[in-house]
């Protein structure tokens, strides 16, 4: 029974690193730049519900959607504000560009009086309710994580599969210069791409926070999603989430039967062994650069 | 202006190019040198800080801005260096043995990073070095016979037998003459082959692998390098700092670091120095400008972490040069004075070709 309590934690975990491994990795696969603003962006979506749930009194089914919306439209503005002037240039300089916005984000929210330095609960109808199914205990927090997730993934399936939107997000990310050629607004899909992914990790807090607490420094956890993005291999948007899988599984179980300390750090020695072992990940096309 | 006319071959390569050079450099180290006297004892202190940050910026500016190898996890050999050092001295071994203990501890470590770093490329890269840089964080933290883990470590003052550097103008003095060794010893690689290998891997790896640049050895040795002088970094900052903790080397210090290099200026050893300028006096001006702000902005916890995005946001959009690229700009405005033009100093846009063709 214990074993299946933390296969259950670990996948609601992992769902989380999955998620903003998924904004990841539809980043790169569209600009072929790597966002470290990622986790940022989780985290003020998180404080945004906080605010239009704790602070205004809204429901949560009036702020979820708007919460998600606000948030596509951040990705949409930071795309056009900051990323779009600087591509083309040294990929780094880019990374750098994201730790900065990440860094801006952090800090700006410490400076909001009463919560931003606080660690807040955030009131979600279903908070702290557990199921009993004989000896299991489910948190509901956890399922509902797992249950958005699988939801999510289907939408975002249908999208890349079936609407004219999301082949073209494909199209532009085989190759810009022809998709361009064809006539698809490359430019205008990298926002809406930011967009999406601002929309995922909004989703992935509002989903995180009952479970942790909302505050300044929970984008930290987007650092986790890097292991989870590679372990899929970088690139791939079902590895994404099954690389979160792996990585929150391994997590939920070496904090239980390996030696204290080994959880934290579990992540970082898979994505090593990983990139030892196996560099273009689970899911990834092995590549080979041209001259 | 000035007009360079050469005349033999050993001019292309001479660390100074002319007298200009000789005249404002040797000011420098004068300068430097009668800086206890010049200075007091808490602006000596800082200074020291500059040099520290320097030398470990010096490593970072070799790997990052000359070989083009980026690494999110330089903490970790900082702290390598910390740790040995300090481990090291309360032994009683003499501090240049154990200087040198930690120098090549930390590349010992470099060269085992950088072992992946030979088949993993771009943001692999910075993700296996961050994932390291965890791993050895936790390490120092967990191996508390050693490391002394959360609750800290006491470091002796730098001693040999019963000679010990323990105030804080003969320790300026020791970091000052390693600082100048180290950036001699940095200019002198950057023009022998190897620096020049580096800077060809950095610039296209493919045409450097043509050229007969063994790739693996050069990478390991950058990584080797840098380390090493992350170590030495390390080392004195331990002496400096007098307690070492583990979370003084997590990935926000690597981050600084980082940041360091790329507002300095990347691929100029200046850059390193205006990087570290930068990175001591921030802090200090936030704090004087607490004061003047509203509270909630003044109090808040994170006020130094959005001057420094912030910061970091307007230099790579407005400045990839960094600081000494606004320094450039400025001299040459100067030197050519009515004829500067906007474009002199434009990048070509090198768009980048994507890595996913195959």
């Amino acid at each position: 029974m214990q074993f299946l309590q933390l296969i259950i934690s670990g996948i609601a975990q992992g769902c989380i690193y999955g998620l903003i491994a998924l904004g990841i990795v539809l980043i790169y696969k569209a600009t072929e730049t790597v966002s470290f603003a990622q986790g940022e962006l989780m985290m003020l979506g998180a404080f945004l519900g906080l605010v239009l749930m704790g602070q205004l009194g809204w429901s949560f089914w009036l702020a979820l959607p708007a919460v998600v919306l606000a948030m596509v439209l951040l990705g949409v503005a930071t795309e056009r504000i900051a990323i779009r002037p600087i591509l083309g240039q040294p990929a780094f300089s880019i990374v750098m560009l994201t730790f900065g916005l990440g860094y801006v984000a952090r800090g700006m929210i410490t400076m909001i009086p009463g919560i931003g330095s606080d660690t807040n609960a955030l009131p979600v109808p279903y908070k702290d309710e557990v199921w009993r199914l004989g000896e299991l205990v489910l948190n509901v927090e956890q399922l509902v994580v797992i249950a958005v997730t699988l939801l999510l993934c289907a939408a975002l399936y249908a999208l890349f599969r079936y609407s004219r939107v999301g082949i073209a997000m494909q199209a532009a990310s085989q190759n810009q210069l022809a998709a361009y050629y064809m006539g698809i607004p490359v430019q205008r899909l990298n926002s809406l791409v930011w967009g999406l992914a601002a929309g995922v990790a909004a989703i992935a807090g509002l989903l995180l926070a009952p479970i942790t607490f909302v505050h300044a420094n929970m984008g930290f956890i987007g650092l986790k999603a890097f292991p989870a993005a590679v372990v899929g291999g970088f690139g791939s948007l079902p590895g994404a989430i099954v690389g979160g899988l792996v990585i929150g599984l391994v997590e939920s179980l070496s904090g239980f039967y390996l030696p204290e300390g080994i959880k934290d750090i579990a992540a970082y020695v898979v994505v090593l062994l990983m990139l030892m072992v196996r560099p273009s990940g689970l899911f990834g096309d092995t590549m080979q650069k041209k001259v | 202006m000035r007009f360079l006319f050469k005349t033999s071959y050993a001019q292309d390569i001479a660390l100074a190019r002319h007298e200009g050079h000789r005249f404002w450099y040797s000011l420098l180290v004068v300068l430097l040198v009668a800086a206890p006297w010049l200075l007091s004892e808490y602006g000596l202190a800082q200074l020291t800080f500059v040099l520290i940050y320097a030398i470990v910026g010096l490593g970072l500016m070799l790997l990052a801005g000359f070989t083009g190898l980026f690494s999110i996890g330089h903490a970790a050999f900082l702290g390598v260096g910390a740790y040995t050092e300090a481990v090291l001295v309360a032994a009683g071994l003499p501090f240049p043995l154990a200087l040198l203990c930690a120098m090549l501890l930390a590349a010992a470590v470099g060269v085992v990073v950088g072992l992946p770093a030979l088949r993993v490329k771009g943001i692999y890269l910075g993700i296996a070095t961050m994932a390291f840089g965890f791993v050895v964080a936790e390490v120092f933290a967990r191996w508390e016979s050693v490391t002394g883990g959360n609750a800290g470590l006491q470091v002796k003052a730098p001693a040999i037998g019963t000679w010990s550097v323990d105030d804080g103008v003969s320790f300026y003095l020791l970091c000052l003459v390693l600082t100048i060794v180290a950036t001699l010893g940095v200019l002198n690689l950057l023009r022998s082959p190897t620096g020049r290998a580096f800077v060809a891997i950095r610039d296209s790896e493919i045409s450097a692998q043509s050229m007969g640049i063994h790739l693996a050895r050069y990478k390991t040795l950058s990584f080797a390098i840098s380390a090493a002088l992350a170590g030495l970094g390390g080392a004195l900052y331990a002496h400096m700092i007098k307690f070492l903790s583990p979370d003084q080397f997590d990935i926000v210090q690597s981050i600084d670091l980082l940041l360091m290099v790329v507002i300095g200026g990347l691929g100029s050893v200046h850059g390193a120095f205006l990087g570290a300028i930068f990175l001591i006096v921030m802090p200090q001006a936030i704090n004087a400008a607490k004061d003047f702000l509203p509270e909630a902005i003044g109090m808040a916890p994170g006020l130094k972490a959005a001057v420094y995005g912030l910061v970091l946001i307007v230099f790579v959009l407005f400045e990839p040069m960094g600081l000494y690229g606004r320094w450039l700009k400025i001299r040459t405005w100067f030197s050519v004075f009515p004829f500067y033009r906007r474009g002199m100093f434009k990048r070509q846009k090198s768009f980048q070709k994507s890595e996913r063709l195959r």
